[in-house]
């Protein structure tokens, strides 16, 4: 009899974890958002978002975490099919190589993309050197889309590789020998197999590139706010505790729709990397 | 006569410096069923890809209907290969994973249907159209993989031991199939087995290979029943091999006992190998047998019992016979001339690293 009660024992150490660090600031975030400064029922801190700033920083949130999610589907696929081609040893020390970034702090990272795309910074001395024109990218939207693709792409290349490090070669052998050339092949039966992996990369590249404020800040100077930022400064500088959290809640519904979208593709959830 | 339709010429292959083929000429007649049967790493798969496209031979010449096919890709060779493990399209239904190579061709829609409900007719799954390819059992799985490729047409279909992964009942019902398949189609098939029994069922034609050589091809009954050297007679049934010497034309000695045979041009007192079959084995009375054991055996295998009849000089004799004689019984051997098959031994080093173990 023992037995069942015991393992249910063992779950406690998980339920004490999802109650105190995910469902008590969840249920603390909603309270906040939906509350003014003096406790009473508001709705106005949600429907804040109208208000022309913070729309314009939601759209262009969307916008750059949409850029940056197809720049690294665009780099990843390719860069996972080649993995995929090559025998598991080599491949998986490649996917490693791909990995090791992500070891290091990611603030450390993007702050060398700060120096590296300054003005006097290293790139431009290197252009120098060479006589060429220089970039001015700092503090636009372009470098802010480069930290993201730079940051997230560990986050599109695993779930790809994954999917299609899984797909049989005699499959495709099939679809070539029933006549299929490459891209016919590609297009018939590489793709249509790898989207659930397509799926979960969109979705672990989008949304935090959705709601991140670290890069926007670092790389986008003070001039550019994300919806990240703006949160961000409501509960640093302005300590506006309810506004942020009503913010938060209207990007926790846009990120909500975007994964009930992408489910609907990803029927099996074979795409699950981690 | 039947036209050649696949033709090898002097193949070679070899991977990491291993090789796997040696100079291989093989030549398929047109509407036979031909089964490339030898132990696992023989070559018969690697014969197979190169044959379908997947390998390139690193010499040699492979010729479709007389043209030289060897740099052709596989998606545009009049052939169709079923694989072993099946390999269906996964995210498709069963009418989509056959419609696939007619889709591929522009087929019109109304052409693709019929294709689908004959293909699925003649492997006994109509009504199979919309079912997922998880659904299906493995046997019948490898039915839609078969009529994936036979919609196409194909001159040829390449087998790549499509039955291995079934179970011994489905293995024998599958083997009729094919056999019926084949004889309503009047396409050649070039299969690859390392099942003696398959092969010795299905096939107009055996290619006997090991370690890249061909070692034997002929009918069933020429492999089964002259067996060209000890390779084959072990590898095709259960056999007795011994060493023999011939003493002259038509007669063998076998341990110091004289066979009368009916081979000739092996010379005189030459050292051979003598193959005989278990069931061309007759047990009889001590004094009518031309070499005497003793039975220390005995297995009922149903049909018949399986004895091992050990001789004086400590040879166990394998011996199928309908005859029970109990252990520990006097028995003389005997065997009817044209029951003895006579080898010569290896030659050359290369055809004694063939081996009889395997």
């Amino acid at each position: 009899m023992n037995k069942r009660l015991q393992k249910k024992y063992l779950a406690c150490p998980y339920a004490i974890w999802m109650a105190g660090f995910i469902i008590i600031p969840l249920l603390m975030v909603v309270y906040y958002g939906l509350t003014n400064r003096s406790g009473a029922f508001t709705l106005n801190n949600v429907l804040a978002i109208a208000s022309p700033e913070h729309f314009k920083a939601l759209c262009l949130s969307l916008l750059l975490s949409l850029i940056s999610t197809v720049l690294c589907l665009l780099i990843a696929y390719p860069l996972a099919l080649i993995l995929r081609r090559r025998n598991i040893g080599h491949g998986s020390f490649i996917v490693f190589i791909f990995i090791l970034p992500m070891w290091m702090n990611f603030l450390l990272r993007t702050l060398a993309w700060q120096t590296l795309l300054e003005k006097n910074g290293v790139i431009n001395g290197i252009l120098n050197m060479l006589h060429l024109p220089n970039i001015a990218i700092i503090n636009t939207p372009a470098a802010i889309v480069l930290g993201m693709v730079y940051n997230f792409l560990p986050f599109m290349v695993l779930p790809l590789y994954n999917v299609l490090a899984k797909i049989d070669d005699n499959i495709l052998f099939a679809a070539k020998d029933l006549g299929a050339d490459n891209i016919q092949t590609f297009i018939r039966i590489i793709f249509p197999l790898s989207i659930p992996g397509v799926i979960s990369g969109i979705t672990m590249v989008f949304i935090p590139a959705l709601t991140t404020f670290v890069i926007s800040n670092l790389l986008g100077g003070s001039k550019i706010l994300l919806i990240g930022n703006v949160i961000e400064q409501e509960f640093t500088k302005g300590s506006n505790w309810n506004l942020g959290s009503g913010l938060s809640l209207v990007l926790m519904i846009f990120i909500l729709l975007s994964m009930g979208l992408l489910a609907k593709y990803d029927k099996n959830g074979e795409g699950n990397a981690f | 006569m039947l036209q050649p339709l696949i033709d090898l010429k002097n193949i070679s292959k070899s991977f990491d410096g291993q090789i796997v083929l040696d100079d291989l000429s093989l030549t398929v007649k047109e509407n036979t069923f031909v089964t490339l049967l030898g132990p696992s790493g023989c070559g018969k798969t690697t014969t197979l890809r190169i044959i379908g496209g997947f390998e390139s031979p690193d010499k040699g010449q492979v010729l479709f209907d007389g043209q030289d096919i060897t740099q052709i890709p596989p998606n545009r060779r009049q052939l169709n290969t079923v694989f072993q493990k099946y390999a269906l399209f996964p995210h498709m239904n069963i009418a989509e994973n056959i419609a696939f190579g007619l889709k591929i061709k522009g087929k019109s829609k109304s052409y693709i249907q019929d294709k689908i409900a004959y293909a699925l007719k003649l492997v006994n799954l109509d009504g199979y159209e919309n079912r997922s390819v998880d659904s299906l059992s493995g046997g019948q799985q490898q039915r839609i993989a078969i009529a994936r490729a036979i919609v196409n047409e194909p001159r040829l279909l390449l087998l790549d031991e499509p039955l291995g992964a079934l179970d011994l009942k489905l293995r024998q019902d599958m083997q009729y199939e094919l056999i019926r398949l084949k004889n309503e189609l009047g396409i050649t098939f070039i299969y690859v087995t390392h099942d003696q029994e398959e092969a010795l069922t299905m096939s107009d034609t055996i290619v006997v290979m090991n370690q890249g050589y061909i070692q034997q091809m002929g009918t069933p009954e020429q492999i089964y029943n002259e067996p060209e050297n000890a390779f084959v007679a072990d590898f095709i049934g259960e056999s007795n091999i011994v060493d023999g010497l011939m003493l002259h034309d038509e007669l063998v000695e076998i341990f110091g006992a004289k066979f009368a045979c009916v081979d000739k041009g092996f010379g005189t007192k030459q050292p051979v190998d003598v193959v005989i079959r278990p069931e061309d084995i007759d047990l009889v009375e001590p004094e009518n047998g031309t070499l005497i054991g003793t039975v220390t055996h005995l297995i009922f295998k149903g049909v018949h019992y399986e004895m091992e009849v050990t001789t004086d000089n400590g040879f166990e004799w394998l011996v199928h016979s309908t005859d029970m004689f109990p252990v520990g019984k006097k028995v003389g051997i005997h065997v009817d001339p044209f029951d003895i098959q006579i080898m010569n031994k290896p030659a050359s080093e290369d055809e004694e690293a063939v081996g009889v173990n395997e």
